[in-house]
């Protein structure tokens, strides 16, 4: 018990100093782009997010196989907590893309031009596909069983989104200028530490949602003994 | 009994029962047919060139029929205690799973293959091609070695119909898209060495999905 509450300071910790410490790199100390201006230091906590969308789904891969090979529960609370994060910072990547998107290309959604946002939206689907699959799926062990084959299935069929997504695109392209990122050494830290602090704060999230989910098992656990201990 | 016998077994069993009664067939081709001409009506009412539509509404009608078929296949087996039956039968699961696999393929296939000079007749364009042939099979393949195992799944959950499509189709997207851009090629009359890569990558799209979905069949229907 002891051990368990150490960790979850620690990220804690760890994960609010790495945050204050992106945000003073993102708004005071990354210089200022040239052509956008300060609308682009939300790209910082973009692409953050939207890679923290795809570790978490590789992830949930992970304790996918996992759970099918030793069938041990805390497995499959790790594969679906790492769904709702996963979910959570892709909605926010798709948030914050199309906040940086309406100034620079005039435009909500994009998405002939710009096929990462079909993948991202894809990725969405997903996600919230196996959510809807356990959330209509009512014992515990078929439960887990098939959203750990779903995700195994789901994650495998990414790379063949991505790239018939790509493949696409460059079939129909649109006279469409795109401005590269050009990042300067400064701008380059201030990227990596902010998908460092990200990354922890992705831990820090898995962590607690699944202390949660197994509080939650014991709260059941014990009214399902009551419930017994009175009708007997 | 060999693996490829049971596997065929599975097969007969299914096409036999289909023969019999019908009622997936006639369901799925009424079903279809009436797709094809909703598109096409609601189509012609604001598109000049019908035919640059007709890749999509192909691949969307084949989409929605195949799932229709995949739904009523693990149905019947759920309903009439069938799947109990298969699964205590002396047989490895894999065999199960490549027998309903194939046994998909084939009535889905079938459905095309009526639908096909439909809809060749409504959209004035030769569809009886065999690069597209060779396409749609490639496609139905992907479609069905998917479908299979999320159907075996979806009719084990509460919502049963309307789940499989939520499970099915954004894992199938890279089938459509590749599907629909080889049939637009095809009909535009491209160099097929310009499209062979979309075949390929249907390929190894089958190939990958066959060995994944075969090895976690075994995980869906155990009990």
């Amino acid at each position: 018990m002891d051990r368990g509450l150490r960790l979850e300071d620690l990220l804690n910790w760890l994960s609010g100093l790495t945050m204050m410490g992106a945000l003073y790199l993102v708004f005071l100390y990354a210089p200022t782009e040239a052509t956008m201006g300060h609308l682009q230091r939300i790209f910082y906590f973009h692409v953050s997010s939207a890679w923290v969308g795809f570790f978490a789904f590789f992830v949930t891969l992970v304790a996918s196989v996992a759970y099918l090979r030793g069938r041990e529960h805390h497995w499959d609370i790790v594969a679906f907590s790492s769904v709702e994060i996963g979910l959570t910072f892709t909605a926010m990547a798709v948030i914050t893309g199309s906040i940086w998107a309406k100034p620079t290309w005039n435009a909500w959604w994009p998405w002939h031009q710009e096929p990462r946002l079909i993948l991202v939206t894809i990725l969405l689907l997903i996600y919230l596909s196996y959510l809807i699959l356990r959330a209509f799926l009512g014992e515990e062990e078929r439960r887990a069983r098939f959203a750990a084959v779903y995700g195994i299935v789901a994650f495998a069929s990414v790379p063949f989104t991505f790239w018939s997504v790509r493949w696409w695109q460059r079939l129909h392209p649109v006279v469409f200028e795109r401005q590269g990122t050009h990042l300067t050494p400064s701008m380059l830290a201030t990227f990596l530490f902010c998908l460092l602090a990200f990354t922890i704060l992705y831990f820090t999230l898995l962590l607690h949602r699944s202390r949660l989910a197994k509080l939650a098992d014991e709260v059941a656990g014990l009214k399902k003994r009551l419930r017994l201990g009175e009708g007997g | 009994m060999n693996f490829l016998n049971k596997v065929l077994t599975i097969v007969w069993k299914d096409v036999l029962a289909e023969l019999r009664t019908k009622e997936m067939f006639s369901s799925m081709l009424v079903f279809a047919v009436l797709l094809l001409v909703i598109f096409n009506f609601s189509f012609e009412l604001r598109i000049e060139n019908v035919a640059e539509v007709a890749p999509g509404v192909l691949w969307v009608t084949f989409a929605f029929a195949g799932t229709l078929e995949l739904n009523r296949s693990l149905s019947l087996e759920m309903d009439e205690g069938c799947l109990d039956g298969l699964l205590l039968a002396p047989m490895e699961r894999t065999a199960i799973y490549f027998g309903k696999m194939l046994g998909n393929l084939i009535f889905i296939s079938a459905i095309e293959a009526l639908m096909l000079p439909i809809f060749s007749a409504l959209f004035d364009l030769n569809l009886i091609q065999p690069a597209l042939l060779l396409t749609i099979f490639l496609g139905t393949l992907g479609f069905a070695v998917v479908g299979t195992l999320l159907s075996a799944m979806a009719v084990n959950t509460r919502a049963r119909e309307v789940m499989l499509p939520v499970l099915l189709f954004p894992i199938i997207l890279p089938v459509v898209i590749s599907a629909v851009e080889v049939t637009a090629g095809i009909l535009d009359g491209l160099p097929l060495g310009d499209l062979v890569h979309w075949l390929r990558f249907l390929i190894g799209f089958d190939i990958i999905f066959l060995v994944v979905c075969y090895m976690t069949f075994d995980y869906v229907v155990e009990s």
